[in-house]
C-alpha cells in the first residue's frame, strides 16, 4: 500500500498513458481531407514537444536553484532534465517526420514550427558540448547553468516570434498555438488529446527522476574509483 | 590606482577597452581583414550576380561571422591574471556591461566597414537608406549584447571558436530572423512605419540578454 501511496502519480501516467493508446487509436476522429486517419499522431507527436519543453522547464528551474544552493545534486538534475527533453525532442521529430511524409510527403518541409524544434535540439546539444569541455565540476556546472538559463528565455522568445517571421507554414494555427485554443480541436478528440498531454507530463517527469537516479550512482561509482586510485 | 577608479567604474573599464584595441591594432586589424577577405570570396563565388534577398542574406551571415570573431576575443584577450586584478576593484556588473557597450561599439564600427566594402564588391540594393541603416545598427548591437555573455562562458571552458559558434548561433537565431526581415524593408525600400512592429521584437530581444547578462555574469565572473 506504501508504494502505491508513493507512487500514485506514476500509476496515474500508465492508465492515462494506456487509455490514450487504445482510445487514440480506435475513437472517431474527424475526417479530413488529406489527414485521414494520420490525425491520430497528433495525441503521441505534440506529447512529445509539451513533454520536451515541460521537462527543459522542469531543468530550468533547477539550473537557477543550483546558482543559488551550488548543490551538485541540482546541477545533476538539471542535466538530467535536459537530457530526458532531449530525448523527447528527438522522439518529436521522428514522430513528426513520419507523420510529414504520409501526409505533406516529403520527411522534411521547410517550416517554422519544423525549424523552432530544430533551434531547440541544437542548443541542447549545444550545452552538452560545452559541459563535456569542462573538466573541473563545479566550474562546469555555474557554466552550464548559465547557458541553460540564457538559453532557454532566448529559446521561448524564438517560438513566440517564430511564426511572425513566416508568411507561410503547413502547420495549423500560425498566429499561435494550435490546439490550446478552446474550439481548435474537434469536439470528438479532446477526451483523448488533455489525457495524452497530462499523460507525456508525467512519463518525462518519471524518465527524467529516472535519469537523475543513475547519474547519481554513476557519479558516486566515479568518485569511489578515484578515491581508490589515490588510495592505492 | 585612485586615478585608474577615479571616474565611473563601467566608464574607465570601457575606456580601458577601446586603450586595448588601439595597443593592440593587429586584432582589430585581422576581424577587418577577416570581413573583407569573407565578402571577397562571396563576391569570386557569386560571380557578382546576385538578388536582393541573396544579397541581404550573405550580408548578415558574414556580420554574424565577423561579430563571433570580434567578440570571441573580448574575455580571451584578458587573461586570468588580469581578472584577479579586477576583482577588488570593480564588480562583475560593471564588468559585464562596459563589455556589452565596447563590444557594441565594435560591432558599429565593423558593420559600417563591412557595408562599404559589401558595397563596393556586390553593388548597392540599398532602397530605403534610413531604414536599412538604422535597423543594421541595432542588429549588430543585438548581436553584441546575445554574444558577449556566451564569449564570456567559451573563454570560462577554454575553448575556440567552434565552442563559441555552437552555442551562440542557435541564440542570435531570433534577433537575426527579424533583423534580416527589417533588412529586407530597408532594401526595397518600405518605411519606418512598417518596421515598427519588427522593430519593437527586436528591442525586446536586446533588453532581455542585456538583463539576463547582468543578472548571470556575476556567477561565472570569479573562479
Amino acid at each position: 500500500m506504501d508504494q502505491v501511496k508513493k507512487n500514485w502519480w506514476k500509476l496515474t501516467g500508465i492508465v492515462l498513458l494506456l487509455y490514450v493508446i487504445v482510445g487514440g487509436l480506435l475513437f472517431d476522429v474527424p475526417q479530413l481531407d488529406n489527414l485521414l486517419q494520420s490525425i491520430r499522431s497528433i495525441y503521441f507527436h505534440v506529447g512529445m514537444w509539451f513533454g520536451m519543453i515541460f521537462i527543459l522547464g522542469v531543468g530550468l528551474v533547477f539550473s537557477i536553484r543550483y546558482l543559488s544552493t551550488s548543490d551538485p545534486k541540482d546541477d545533476l538534475r538539471a542535466l538530467s532534465a535536459v537530457k530526458t527533453g532531449l530525448l523527447f525532442g528527438f522522439l518529436g521529430l521522428l514522430t513528426g517526420m513520419i507523420w510529414a511524409k504520409f501526409t505533406w510527403g516529403a520527411f522534411w518541409l521547410n517550416d517554422p514550427k519544423l525549424n523552432g524544434a530544430v533551434v531547440g535540439v541544437f542548443i541542447y546539444l549545444a550545452y552538452m558540448v560545452l559541459r563535456s569541455s569542462v573538466d573541473d565540476r563545479e566550474k562546469r556546472a555555474k557554466l552550464a547553468a548559465v547557458y541553460s538559463i540564457f538559453a532557454f528565455v532566448l529559446f521561448i522568445v524564438f517560438i513566440m516570434i517564430l511564426p511572425r517571421t513566416a508568411t507561410f507554414s503547413i502547420h495549423p494555427g500560425i498566429e499561435s498555438n494550435p490546439a490550446l485554443v478552446p474550439g481548435d480541436l474537434a469536439a470528438e478528440m479532446r477526451p483523448v488529446f488533455y489525457p495524452a498531454m497530462i499523460g507525456w507530463f508525467i512519463m518525462s517527469y518519471w524518465l527524467y527522476r529516472i535519469m537523475f537516479r543513475v547519474s547519481v550512482l554513476a557519479e558516486m561509482t566515479k568518485e569511489l574509483s578515484e578515491n581508490k586510485k589515490t588510495e592505492g | 590606482m585612485k586615478r585608474f577608479m577615479h571616474k565611473s567604474n563601467l566608464i574607465t573599464l570601457i575606456y580601458k577597452d577601446f586603450r586595448l584595441e588601439w595597443r593592440n591594432k593587429f586584432a582589430l586589424g585581422g576581424v577587418i581583414l577577416y570581413l573583407i577577405s569573407t565578402v571577397f570570396v562571396t563576391y569570386l563565388a557569386f560571380d557578382g550576380v546576385i538578388e536582393m534577398r541573396t544579397w541581404n542574406a550573405l550580408f548578415w551571415l558574414i556580420l554574424l561571422f565577423a561579430a563571433t570573431n570580434a567578440i570571441l576575443k573580448s574575455f580571451i584577450q584578458e587573461g586570468e591574471n588580469r581578472q584577479l586584478f579586477y576583482y577588488p576593484l570593480t564588480n562583475a556588473r560593471e564588468v559585464i556591461g562596459a563589455k556589452i557597450i565596447y563590444n557594441s561599439a565594435l560591432m558599429i564600427v565593423l558593420s559600417l566597414a563591412g557595408l562599404l566594402v559589401f558595397i563596393a564588391f556586390m553593388g548597392n540594393p540599398l532602397q530605403n537608406t534610413p531604414v536599412f541603416l538604422a535597423n543594421m545598427l541595432l542588429g549588430t548591437v543585438g548581436l553584441a549584447s546575445v554574444l558577449t555573455l556566451v564569449s564570456a562562458i567559451a573563454a570560462r571552458a577554454k575553448n575556440n571558436f567552434t565552442l563559441m559558434a555552437i552555442l551562440g548561433f542557435p541564440l542570435v537565431l531570433p534577433l537575426l530572423l527579424m533583423t534580416i526581415r527589417v533588412s529586407e524593408l530597408g532594401l526595397s525600400g518600405g518605411s519606418f512605419a512598417a518596421a515598427a512592429g519588427d522593430v519593437l521584437i527586436i528591442l525586446l530581444i536586446i533588453s532581455i540578454a542585456v538583463v539576463l547578462s547582468v543578472l548571470l555574469f556575476p556567477y561565472i565572473w570569479r573562479e
